[in-house]
C-alpha cells in the first residue's frame, strides 16, 4: 500500500524531528484532576489486600454476600430482547415507551397530566444526564437565575450545574445535631430566596443523608414553594428503592402535583433497576399544555444533540420491557421490595449492635433515615481511621452505604464504627 | 421575576378560562375548575393568601420557549416516513441498509450479545473512563496494536458517547484549557459538528474543502485556510470518507496538510467514524491519522462504532488525545473524566462489551472484518451502478466520475438546495439540503430511478 511505504519512511525520516517536538506539550498546563470523592473510594477499595475490607463508598446494592445483584426481571427481559433485529438510533428524545413508562410511574399509573400530554419528557442519561439537560435548559432559557441545592447534597450537582454554567447557591438541610432535618432551616431559605428561584429537591432517600421530610413537612414545602413561585426540580434517583413501594416514594412528587406545581423530575434506574452500567433515565417537565410541552421537548432533544445525539438503547428496552409487561412489572416491584427490606433491615442490625456494644453515643438515627444511605455523623478524621485500622471505605463526609452491609460484615463494621467514635 | 409571574398569572389563567371555557381546568385538584359563570370553588378555600398564591404556580417558568428547528438531518428520515408515495427512497440519514434496504444487525454483534447473556455479566457502573478492555482494544484498533505511542503510554484514552459524545469532551477539553483557542471546520462538514463547538463554547470558522467546480477537493482554498489561522488553532480532519461529500485528500495531500500543521504549531484534531467502513480495511482507513501521529504530533481523535459495527443506538465511541509523554497522557486523561463525570458519570456499558468481546477473539474479529468488507463492498458497487447509469443516460457530457471517486457513505451529488427539494418533491427522494445522498441507503435496484432523478434536477431545476 502507498501509503504504508509513505508512513514507514517518514517515520525513519522524522525521527529527529519527534524528539525536539517533545520538548513542550500542548497539554503541559494540564493539570491532574483531583480524584472524584465517591468513585475514587472504590478504587482504594479493590486495591486494598486485606481479606476484612468492607466498601461501603459507592451507592450500588448488593445482595446478603456483597455480590452485586442482577434482578430477574431484567434478566428475563434481556433474553426476551436478544436477537433485537433493530439498532438503528433512537429519536433524539429516546425510546418512547421508556418515557411513556416513566412517566406512569413517577406521574401516576392515570395521571390526567399524562392524558393531556402537559408533560415533555427525554429519555436521559440516567439521573447524572437527567439533571444535566435540565441545567443546560435552565442556563439557556433563565440565564439570570441559579440553583438552590441543599447542604449537603450528592457531591456531583455541584459539578453539574457549574459545568452548566448555572450559578449554585445553597439552602439548609441537614441538621447535624439531631442528624436530621433542619426544618425551620430549610424553610426559611425558600422564604428568603429571591421569588422564582430554583429548587433542587430529592424526592426520596435523600444523598448523602438519608434525611427525608415527613409527608406534612412536604405539604408546607410546597406551600412555601408555591408562595415563592420558585420552580421546584426533583432528583428521583431511589423509586421504590427507599420503602419497597414505588408509590409510596413518589409521595412529594404527587403532593407537588396536586398543589399545582408544574415540576421538572430526574429519574434514573440506576438503583432500582439495578441498571447502573446501562445509564437509564428521564427528564421530564410539566407545562401548561399540550403545545407548551412540544416546544420544551425539542429544546431539551437541541441540547441532547451536541452532547450525544441520541441516548442508548439497551437499557431502555430492558426498563420498557419489564414496565410493559404485567407479570414482569409485578416481579421487579417484588425484587425492589426484597432490595429495600433487606437495607432496612441492615439498618435495624447495625443500631442494635453499637447500642449492644455499648456506645454512649445516639444511633437512632441510622433507622430513622432511609435508603441506600446513612449519615453517620462520623468525621472525616474517625473515616479515616475506618479505613486505615479497619479496612472500611466510605466517603469522608461519614456517609455510609447500607447496601454494602450484609449480615458477614456488619458486626465488624459496627465494632470498628464504637471503636473510632468512643472517645467522642 | 417573581412579582411579574403573579402579575402574569393573573392574565394567563384568564385567558386560559377563556379558551376552555366549557372545559375542566384539571390541574390535579377541584381548586382549579371553573365554573361556567367564570367564579372558581377556590373562592371557598379557607385560607385567601392560599387562593392569591395558588394561582401563581399555573403559569410556568418556560412560557415563552419556541419550537425548535427540526434537526436537518434526523428531521429527514421523519419526513420520509411521513411519506405515503410506494416510490420514496431514504438516501438521508446514515445508516448503512442491506440491498433489500433493511436495516442491518452484524452476524458478529448478535454472537457477542448471546454471548454476553450467556455469561450474565453484571451491570456495575464502568469508571467513569468507560471499560478497560474497550479502551485498550479501540487505541490499538485506532493506531496499530504495536503502535509507539501506544507502547511508550502516550495515549490516553476516554470511552464517549459515540462519536458525538466523544467529540464533545474534546470540545469540552479545548474549551477549559485553551481558552481563546479555536477550531476550523471544514466546508461543508457534517451539520452536528457546529452544534457541539457551539455548545462547547468554542469559537469556530471554516476552511474551503469542497469544490462546487470539479466536485471535488478545494485542496489549495484548504491549504491557505489552514495556513492563515493563527498559530495553535485546532483543525477538525476527517480521518476517511468526509461526511458528508464522500471527499478525501490523497495520501500525497494528507502529507502535505502534515507538513504545514506541523509548520504552524496547530493541533489536528480527527473525527473518525468510517474506520474498515470505507475502503473495507481497517488499516488503511486510519492511515491519515497514524501518519500523523508516527511524525510525534499531539493529535485528538473522536471515534464511532455506530456504522462500521452497526452499533448506532448503543452509542459505543472514545476520545483519545496523543500526546508527548506519559505522564502528559495521565493528566489529560483525568481531565477528561472531570469534563465526563457532571455530563453523565460514566459511560453505557452495553455496546462497550460488544466491541471488547469480538475484538478480543480472533475468530469473531475476522468475521467482523469480513462483514466490514462487504459492507464497504456492496457500497462501492452500488456507487458503480450508479455511475454507469447516469453516465449512459446523461447525454450532456458532464462528468460524473466524481461518483467513483468519493468514497464512504455518503456523495455530495452537486445538487444545489433547489435540485434537492426538486429530488423530494417530485421524485420521492430524501436527502439532506446541501445535495448529500446516502449511498448506505441505495440499493442496485433503485440505481436507475436515483439516476433519473438526479439527470432531472441537474439540468431542469436551477
Amino acid at each position: 500500500m502507498a501509503i504504508h511505504n509513505l508512513l514507514n519512511g517518514q517515520f525513519l525520516n522524522r525521527s529527529s524531528v519527534i524528539g525536539a517536538r517533545f520538548m513542550s506539550s500542548w497539554f503541559r498546563n494540564i493539570q491532574p484532576a483531583p480524584k472524584d470523592p465517591i468513585l475514587g473510594v472504590t478504587e482504594a477499595f479493590l486495591a486494598d489486600q486485606s481479606p476484612n475490607k468492607v466498601n461501603v463508598g459507592v451507592g450500588a446494592y448488593r445482595d446478603d454476600n456483597g455480590k452485586p445483584v442482577v434482578l430477574e426481571c431484567v434478566r428475563e427481559a434481556e433474553r426476551r430482547i436478544a436477537g433485537n433485529q433493530f439498532m438503528e438510533y433512537l429519536p433524539m428524545g429516546g425510546s418512547i415507551h421508556l418515557v411513556e413508562e416513566s412517566l406512569k410511574l413517577a406521574y401516576g399509573e392515570n395521571s390526567e397530566l399524562i392524558k393531556d400530554k402537559r408533560i415533555a419528557a427525554v429519555q436521559a442519561l440516567s439521573g447524572t444526564g437527567a439533571c444535566r439537560l435540565f441545567a443546560a435548559f435552565q442556563q439557556r432559557f433563565h440565564p439570570n437565575t441559579q440553583i438552590y441545592i441543599p447542604v449537603p447534597t450528592w457531591a456531583n450537582h455541584h459539578n453539574i450545574w457549574r459545568d452548566s454554567g448555572v450559578p449554585i447557591k445553597t439552602f439548609r438541610y441537614y441538621h447535624p445535631e439531631s442528624k436530621g432535618l433542619d426544618f425551620s432551616g430549610l424553610m426559611d431559605d425558600i422564604m428568603n430566596a429571591p421569588d422564582g428561584s430554583f429548587f433542587l429537591l430529592h424526592a426520596c432517600a435523600h444523598n448523602p443523608t438519608g434525611v427525608d421530610p415527613s409527608e406534612e413537612q412536604w405539604r408546607e414545602i410546597s406551600s412555601q414553594i408555591k408562595a415563592k413561585g420558585h420552580f421546584p426540580l426533583f432528583d428521583m434517583a431511589y423509586q421504590g428503592f427507599a420503602s419497597g413501594s414505588p408509590e409510596r416514594d413518589a409521595k412529594a412528587i404527587r403532593i407537588f402535583l396536586d398543589d399545582g406545581h408544574l415540576i421538572g423530575l430526574a429519574q434514573s434506574y440506576a438503583k432500582n433497576m439495578g441498571l447502573y452500567g446501562q445509564r437509564v433515565g428521564c427528564l421530564s417537565v410539566l407545562c401548561e399544555d399540550a403545545k407548551q410541552a412540544v416546544a420544551v421537548k425539542s429544546q431539551l432533544q437541541l441540547i441532547a444533540r451536541p452532547m450525544y445525539s441520541n441516548p442508548p438503547l439497551h437499557g431502555a428496552l430492558v426498563v420498557s420491557t419489564v414496565l410493559g409487561d404485567p407479570e414482569l412489572k409485578k416481579l421487579w416491584l417484588q425484587e425492589v421490595k426484597v432490595m429495600a427490606d433487606r437495607i432496612i433491615g441492615m439498618r435495624t442490625t447495625l443500631r442494635e449492635n453499637l447500642e449492644n456494644l455499648g456506645s454512649s453515643l445516639p444511633w437512632q438515627h441510622i433507622t430513622n433515615q432511609i435508603g441506600m444511605f446513612c449519615y453517620s455523623g462520623m468525621t472525616p478524621e474517625q473515616v479515616d481511621r475506618l479505613t486505615s485500622e479497619f479496612h472500611i471505605y466510605m466517603t469522608r463526609n461519614g456517609r455510609i452505604s447500607m447496601a454494602g452491609l450484609n449480615t458477614g460484615n456488619v458486626g465488624y463494621v459496627a465494632n470498628a464504627i464504637y471503636e473510632v467514635t468512643k472517645s467522642t | 421575576m417573581g412579582s411579574s409571574s403573579v402579575f402574569s398569572v393573573a392574565s394567563a389563567s384568564l385567558s386560559l378560562h377563556d379558551t376552555n371555557i366549557k372545559k375542566n381546568l384539571n390541574f390535579g385538584t377541584n381548586a382549579f375548575r371553573f365554573n361556567n359563570d367564570g367564579t372558581n370553588t377556590f373562592s371557598n378555600f379557607k385560607s385567601s393568601r392560599r387562593i392569591s398564591m395558588a394561582v401563581a404556580v399555573n403559569v410556568s417558568r418556560f412560557e415563552g420557549i419556541p419550537m425548535a428547528p427540526p434537526d436537518p438531518i434526523l428531521g429527514v428520515s421523519e419526513a420520509f416516513k411521513a411519506d405515503t408515495n410506494a416510490v420514496k427512497l431514504n438516501l438521508g440519514v446514515g445508516a448503512y441498509r442491506t440491498e433489500e434496504l433493511q436495516p442491518y444487525v452484524l452476524n458478529v454483534v448478535k454472537k457477542a450479545e448471546n454471548l454476553m447473556l450467556e455469561r450474565g455479566e453484571n451491570k456495575e457502573y464502568l469508571p467513569i473512563e468507560g471499560l478497560a478492555a474497550f479502551n485498550k482494544a479501540t487505541a490499538e484498533l485506532l493506531l496499530g496494536a504495536d503502535n509507539p505511542a501506544i507502547k511508550q503510554q502516550r495515549v490516553a484514552t476516554v470511552q464517549g458517547l459515540s462519536g458525538t459524545g466523544s467529540l464533545r469532551l474534546g470540545a469540552a477539553l479545548i474549551q477549559r484549557y485553551f481558552p481563546g483557542a479555536k477550531v476550523l471546520i471544514s466546508n461543508p462538514t457534517w451539520g452536528n459538528h457546529k452544534n457541539i463547538f457551539n455548545d462547547a463554547g468554542v469559537p469556530w470558522s471554516e476552511y474551503r474543502y469542497y469544490d462546487p467546480k470539479t466536485v471535488g477537493l478545494d485542496f489549495e482554498g484548504m491549504i491557505e485556510d489552514i495556513k492563515s489561522a493563527p498559530e495553535g488553532t485546532f483543525v477538525l480532519l476527517h480521518g476517511c470518507a468526509h461526511n458528508p461529500t464522500g471527499i478525501d485528500p490523497t495520501p500525497q495531500q494528507w502529507e502535505k496538510i502534515a507538513d504545514l500543521i506541523q509548520q504552524k504549531n496547530h493541533i489536528p484534531f480527527f473525527d473518525v467514524a468510517y474506520q474498515g467502513f470505507a475502503s473495507g480495511s481497517l488499516d488503511e482507513d486510519a492511515a491519515s491519522v497514524r501518519l500523523f501521529v508516527a511524525r510525534g504530533m499531539e493529535v485528538l481523535v473522536a471515534q464511532s462504532y455506530s456504522k462500521n459495527l452497526g452499533l448506532y443506538a448503543e452509542r459505543v465511541g472514545a476520545i483519545n488525545v496523543i500526546s508527548s509523554s506519559p505522564e502528559s497522557a495521565t493528566r489529560v486523561k483525568s481531565q477528561l473524566k472531570r469534563l465526563a463525570r457532571p455530563m453523565y458519570s460514566n459511560p453505557p456499558v452495553h455496546g462497550a462489551r460488544i466491541v471488547a468481546n469480538i475484538v478480543g477473539d480472533p475468530v469473531l474479529f475476522g468475521e467482523w472484518k469480513a462483514e466490514m468488507e462487504m459492507m464497504a463492498g456492496r457500497i462501492k458497487t452500488v456507487r458503480q451502478e450508479l455511475y454507469d447509469s447516469i453516465s449512459s443516460k446523461d447525454k450532456s457530457g458532464k462528468d460524473w466520475s466524481f461518483i467513483l471517486k468519493q468514497i464512504g457513505m455518503f456523495s455530495f451529488t452537486g445538487l444545489n438546495k433547489n435540485q434537492s427539494d426538486n429530488m423530494t418533491n417530485k421524485w420521492h427522494i430524501y436527502m439532506t439540503k446541501d445535495g448529500r445522498i446516502s449511498l448506505a441507503g441505495l440499493s442496485l435496484a433503485k440505481c436507475e430511478y436515483l439516476a433519473d432523478a438526479i439527470i432531472d434536477s441537474y439540468h431542469n431545476v436551477s
